[in-house]
């Protein structure tokens, strides 16, 4: 029997989307093993936020809410995970930028072992046992965590975002733990933030992403098209690396991992550290002028065309198609 | 300023879909990829390098750059190639790749820098071998230290450290006093990604990390390089995390050629149906 507590992620006193996908995980695993779970909320405007999270069948909803946690630093927010992880055998977040910056913290407080950016979960009698991507999506390894207590952090796009199923979880506010050691030397300063109307990269059901051939017309191209879908816009580390692109566009290995409907690759070649973000993706097109580009081994549909041609004769004919 | 930079080895990461997982996926072979220091933590040693000295005249090291590696013997040539590009003395500490996890690699680190007392420690912020992106983190809660994830930009200012972090939805600048600990991304090696106090807010450096010329790849022969057991940082060599079966990814068939976009646009309404 395994109880899990979920961390969720909050921006803005809200619930970000990715904890449906932890909460997915904390199912599956009290399910399989007999146990239950419970839903963590940390930070300025938990209480609000907890009411949405109330309706997924979690034993008990743990707010911890202060004014002094509006902006997140692992070093204050940790300590509160760590003591509310007490009694808990599996601890589980998201692999956000959050996610990945807290929860080996958290590991290491509990002296637990951490499996990151799973991508599915086993059961084996009381055993877990978790898979997760190696050597830039090349390889899938399965481990297991031989320590009492176990940290993880779920790849959001391989687990079903988590619908309610009604009732009212309990709530219980749980008080903020002081600061880690060394909180004192570390002071939040700014967070600029990009501003846009379409949806999360990681969220979209269409991504439409783009590689250095674009050059300067990255977003004249690119932006018809995504509006056609009402697709994210990515990019490959050599278009950010470039600056036609912000860099949190980025899909691959070290940037953002998505799997969405239908994904355009615009002028990507296809390095293997691209592919190890995209190819998750149901349907891929590509798009290059080079037929030899290795992203045309991942795609379903291939054209090889000149893109600032091809681009704007796609979005209109999608439009049209759409009706 | 003193930083002590944690360098690992992997795989040849751009060769990293000719790793092979022999039947029964016991274990992963990457025989006949040639070893390279993890990419992230070339970036971090490029960081440190930059933090220390003016850029206009970079030879003359301001503050003192420490290299560390756990690994057998033969990874020394990495170390010797850390110490051409730049750092002053390198640490190997003497381990079996498949004796380690990152759990117990923040472990020994923890007692290494408690000996070695640097200002900062920067790393990679992931090896790209095995993706998990941890090590800093465990570090930083071992020691009672802040950190700075995932800095793409760092500027040196009245003894503290100004870092941008790439997260999800933009960049988050933290202010951050050492000792701390800080893990770096891709970007960190851009022209005017990292500052030193003494190097110029107008300068620019090359794109990526520095290459050594012949002559210190010869001096680098001569630079201290230390042997440390790994029983004399912690007794509890126990493994946390423990693989059982690896398997490669399904595969992923080409699919077709479409002629032109009507073609393109009429596959996607009537084959795939997701117009």
């Amino acid at each position: 029997m395994a109880d899990i507590l979920v961390v969720a992620e909050l921006a803005e006193g809200k619930v970000k989307k990715a904890t449906h996908s932890a909460i997915t995980f904390a199912r599956q695993v009290a399910q399989g093993t007999g146990g239950s779970f419970s839903i963590l909320l940390v930070g300025a405007g938990a209480a609000g936020a907890a009411a949405e999270v109330a309706g997924f069948g979690a034993k008990a909803l743990l707010v911890a809410d202060s004014a002094a946690l509006a902006n997140y630093t692992a070093e204050r927010f940790a300590p509160t995970v760590i003591e509310a992880a007490k009694g808990f055998q599996v601890v589980v977040g998201t692999a956000t930028s959050i996610g990945k910056d807290m929860l080996p913290r958290v590991a290491a407080a509990l002296n637990a072992g951490y499996a990151n950016d799973i991508s599915a979960v086993h059961v084996d009698g009381a055993k877990l046992v978790y898979k997760r991507p190696m050597f830039a999506g090349n390889a899938f390894g399965y481990c297991s965590v031989s320590t009492p207590v176990q940290v993880v952090s779920v790849r959001q796009s391989e687990f079903t975002p988590a619908e309610p199923t009604g009732g009212a979880s309990p709530s219980q506010a749980i008080p903020v733990a002081a600061p880690a050691p060394g909180a004192d030397r570390v002071e939040f300063v700014s967070f600029d933030q990009v501003k846009t109307a379409r949806p999360a990269l990681t969220d979209a059901k269409v991504v439409v992403a783009g590689g250095r051939a674009l050059k300067e017309k990255f977003n004249e191209v690119l932006e018809p098209l995504a509006d056609t879908f009402g697709a994210a816009i990515g990019a490959s580390r050599a278009a950010c690396d470039a600056g036609y692109a912000p860099s949190d566009y980025q899909v691959g290995q070290t940037g953002k991992i998505v799997a969405p409907q239908l994904y355009f690759a615009v002028g990507i070649s296809g390095a293997i550290q691209h592919l190890a973000g995209m190819k998750g993706s149901k349907v891929i097109v590509a798009i290059n002028k080079d037929g030899e580009a290795p992203i045309f081994q991942v795609a379903d549909y291939g054209l090889v065309a000149d893109l600032f041609q091809a681009v704007p004769e796609l979005a209109r004919a999608a439009q049209a198609a759409k009706g | 300023m003193k930083i002590l930079v944690p360098l690992k080895r992997v795989a040849d990461p751009d060769n990293a879909n000719k790793v092979k997982i022999p039947a029964g996926g016991a274990t992963i072979d990457t025989t006949g990829l040639e070893w390279k220091p993890n990419p992230f933590d070339e970036y971090a040693l490029e960081a440190a390098l930059r933090l220390t000295e003016n850029g206009a005249s970079p030879k003359a090291r301001q503050g003192e750059v420490v290299v560390v590696s756990f690994g057998p013997k033969d990874m020394e040539p990495t170390l010797r190639s850390a110490l051409a590009t730049g750092a002053d003395r390198a640490i190997r500490v003497d381990a079996k790749d498949d004796q380690l996890d990152g759990a117990l690699v923040a472990r020994a680190l923890k007692a290494l820098i408690e000996k070695e007392k640097p200002d900062y420690v920067l790393m990679g912020k992931q090896a790209v071998d095995g993706d998990s992106n941890q090590v800093g983190q465990m570090l930083a809660q071992l020691l009672g230290w802040p950190q700075a994830t995932f800095a793409a930009t760092i500027q040196e200012e009245a003894g503290a450290l100004l870092v941008g972090r790439e997260v999800d939805g933009g960049v988050l600048t933290l202010r951050v006093k050492g000792p701390a600990i800080v893990t770096v991304d891709l970007r960190i090696v851009a022209p005017t990604s990292v500052f030193s106090k003494s190097t110029a807010r107008t300068f620019k450096y090359n794109d990526g990390v520095r290459f050594a010329p012949l002559p210190a790849i010869m001096a680098a022969k001569k630079k201290p390089l230390a042997e440390v057991k790994l029983s004399e940082l912690t007794s509890d060599t126990a493994l946390r995390v423990e693989y059982v079966k690896f398997e490669p990814p399904p595969g992923r068939q080409a699919g077709v050629k479409v002629k032109d976009v009507g073609d393109l646009v009429h596959r996607l309404k009537n084959d795939a149906k997701v117009l």
